[in-house]
């Protein structure tokens, strides 16, 4: 798993790459954690290059959600959430709780 | 049947999920139903690894993982804790954000990717999952 992270002036744009489970989930948790500490809670998880996430994945997005939307101070979401990807998310019931984009500048105008 | 033993570590979860993939692929699976075997052998062997060997260092894992006709049986055997399946709750899915809870998530995906999901504990043998797929 590889996380590239690119600020805007409004949100933070994290890519991620490669698989997300048990292993790695920690490393991705602290990375949102970390956007969350410096005081930015509107977040962007690109999914293009992302080739597998299990629950543990999951639980880190639930976490960071929790984190962001505490006192409607912000959001997380998802841009370009691979079909796979997407079917074990909706499985999960996880869609309805994330926004979806498919282009990342679309997100960010969304902020 | 080819028996595998891995370390019960998160860094063999991608073994474990390309060993699957290997087997799934030779016996003619979509690489959809690829990718739902190597999540649900993932949730299993995680929840191994974090629950039934809590606290346990240097424990193992023994996988086997074979096609019968059409089937893809993926079984994993350890000695941890025993597993009750039926303590397990069904995770809520419409939960909203603040109330939706994690645990129990593996589990429920295991079930809902697999066609069949066995547990059984042994006081001698330990415990062993077996996991099934159909090709559809």
């Amino acid at each position: 798993m590889e996380i590239t992270t690119q600020e805007f002036k409004h949100c933070d744009l994290f890519k991620v790459q490669g698989r997300v489970d048990s292993a790695t989930a920690p490393e991705f948790s602290k990375v949102l954690e970390k956007a969350n500490t410096n005081g930015h809670f509107k977040l962007i998880v690109d999914m293009s290059e992302l080739e597998y996430i299990s629950s543990a994945g999951f639980r880190a997005l639930l976490a960071a959600q929790r984190n962001c939307k505490r006192m409607n101070r912000g959001e997380l979401v998802l841009v370009n959430v691979p079909e796979r990807i997407r079917e074990a998310l909706e499985l999960a019931g996880f869609t309805e709780l994330f926004k979806t984009f498919n282009d990342p500048l679309e997100a960010v105008g969304s902020f | 049947m080819p028996i595998s033993t891995f370390p019960a570590r998160f860094e063999f979860l991608d073994e474990i999920r390309d060993l699957v993939a290997r087997v799934a692929h030779e016996g003619g699976f979509t690489e959809k139903a690829i990718y739902s075997l190597q999540l649900a052998a993932d949730e299993a062997a995680s929840n191994i690894i974090e629950h039934a060997y809590e606290g346990v260092a240097n424990a193992s894992l023994q996988i086997t993982c074979d096609m019968q006709d059409d089937e893809l049986i993926i079984t994993m055997r350890d000695t941890g804790k025993p597993f009750d399946a039926s303590n397990v709750k069904h995770p809520n899915l419409k939960a909203d954000l603040s109330k939706r809870q994690i645990g129990g998530l593996g589990v429920y995906l295991m079930r809902k990717l697999m066609d069949e999901v066995r547990y059984e504990s042994n006081a001698k043998t330990g415990n062993l999952l077996t996991m099934i797929k159909r090709r559809g």
